[in-house]
């Protein structure tokens, strides 16, 4: 398959389809998650740089014998190291013999809340959970050591006019959406705070809000968008939310516990396990916004600056 | 029933299928999206590790004994945002790769890789002759 977009809207299909595995697997958290990611944020992500580098794939001649090859080998070995591996399904495979037991019939009793998802990733692997915000934090300034545009030019009138001017086409769709946002904000806000009893969690949350504010800045225009959000703030929210979470470590480290274990953050454990649980899903909820929010803007101010730079190359050639 | 592996075989097809793309694409925005064909293929095999016949998802409630494994379900709900991440990472790479060399093609970054080279070695050599 040659083209590009093709490609890129099977994937989304793929990642909607393999959430519909997680759901059939019992895991519903992971397949909101996928669902949100895989088939929203990274497709988005995909298109915009397929409109900044062309949608077709050039014709190659080399015959990929050789990776066939190379594929068919590994594929097989792995299909013989399957043979040990317990079958699919079975209640005592090794898998559920260590610590998954004591989470099913502890956690109500040690941190409170019925989702046990949400009470592992929050309270009992709090501190893998702040490695992997830190990785996404960290994400998202690579991201923007790479394509942050910087000083911004001055706004070409021109340009501007004639994307104003391309937005007012889609009626329909703008109005539709402008409709829409305030309930999917109002629904990222709920699966912040509802993670707790059902599924759902701050990286839920925090990609359905980043999708809104994506749906804003796609149809309204990056200036547009800017005006709403500042980026200046975006940034400082992404950072706010690793430090919230780390300072909740902090201070049940400093009322005389380990890190992160919330049980001295209150007199009653359960009530410090539920108030640490909230705070650090805040933390993540901003984080993740804020980091996909990030990318998405410096994307979009990199297609913007080269869609610019063209037009202005070619009016630089008409005059000529 | 050696047919209960079924799910193995699912996740070994679906990565070696990812595998084929990142090697025998020459395209980044392909060989990308290969390796999110493989990271999903890794994830459906930890959540089908973590499949219990009868259980429920792990969500107490009244009347229900069985679970799934919730740790395998935590460990991919945060794999999969921090894949989004660094695929974002990853297509900032093909971004700017595409500034550069004005082509996101293997074989084209390559040519021109080898032809700055080559003038970089005959400037040297003309140096030195001077």
């Amino acid at each position: 398959m040659k083209d590009l977009f093709a490609v890129v809207m099977l994937l989304g299909i793929y990642s909607l389809l393999s959430a519909s595995f997680f759901v059939a697997m019992d895991a519903v958290d992971v397949a909101f998650t996928e669902a949100a990611v895989g088939a929203g944020i990274s497709t988005l992500l995909m298109l915009v740089v397929i409109t900044i580098t062309g949608r077709s794939e050039k014709t190659t001649r080399h015959k990929p014998l050789l990776a066939l090859l190379v594929v068919v080998f590994t594929g097989s070995m792995l299909i013989y190291g399957t043979f040990d591996m317990p079958y699919f399904g079975i209640a005592d495979a090794p898998i559920h013999s260590h610590v998954a037991p004591r989470y099913i019939q502890e956690s109500m009793k040690e941190v409170g809340i019925p989702n046990i998802v949400t009470s592992v990733l929050a309270s009992y692997r709090a501190f893998d959970t702040f490695g992997e915000v830190v990785v996404i934090f960290t994400a998202g300034i690579g991201v923007m050591a790479l394509l942050s545009v910087g000083r911004r030019p001055e706004e070409n009138e021109k340009t501007t006019a004639i994307d104003d001017s391309m937005h007012e086409q889609y009626l329909v769709i703008r109005i539709v959406t402008k409709m829409l946002i305030p309930f999917i904000l109002l629904y990222a806000l709920y699966v912040q705070f509802h993670g707790d009893f059902g599924p759902g969690g701050g990286f839920q949350a925090g990609v359905i809000f980043a999708a809104a504010i994506i749906l804003y800045t796609m149809l309204f225009g990056l200036t547009t968008a800017r005006k709403v959000i500042n980026q200046s703030f975006i940034q400082f929210i992404a950072a706010a939310g690793v430090l919230l979470y780390g300072c909740v470590g902090i201070v049940s480290m400093l009322n005389g516990a380990n890190f992160f274990d919330y049980n001295a953050l209150a007199s009653d454990p359960v009530a410090g396990q539920h108030l640490g649980i909230l705070l650090i899903e805040w933390g993540v909820g901003c984080t993740v916004a804020s980091v996909m929010i990030m990318i998405f803007f410096n994307f979009a101010e990199r297609r913007e600056m080269q869609q610019n730079n063209e037009k202005i190359n070619n009016i630089e050639g008409d005059s000529l | 029933m050696i047919i209960g592996l079924y799910n193995d075989w699912v996740v070994v097809v679906l990565m070696m299928i990812g595998l084929y793309i990142v090697i025998a694409h020459g395209n980044l925005i392909k060989k990308i999206v290969g390796l999110a064909i493989f990271q999903t293929s890794v994830f459906i095999l930890y959540i089908s590790m973590a499949k219990v016949e009868g259980g429920s998802a792990p969500i107490l409630a009244e009347g229900i004994k069985q679970f799934s494994n919730p740790l395998p379900h935590v460990l991919i709900l945060t794999a999969i945002v921090v894949g989004v991440a660094t695929t974002a990472l990853g297509l900032a790479l093909v971004i700017r790769i595409n500034e550069a060399y004005g082509s996101i093609e293997e074989e084209d970054i390559q040519h021109l890789d080898n032809q700055t080279q080559d003038e970089t070695e005959l400037q040297a050599t003309e140096g030195e002759q001077s």
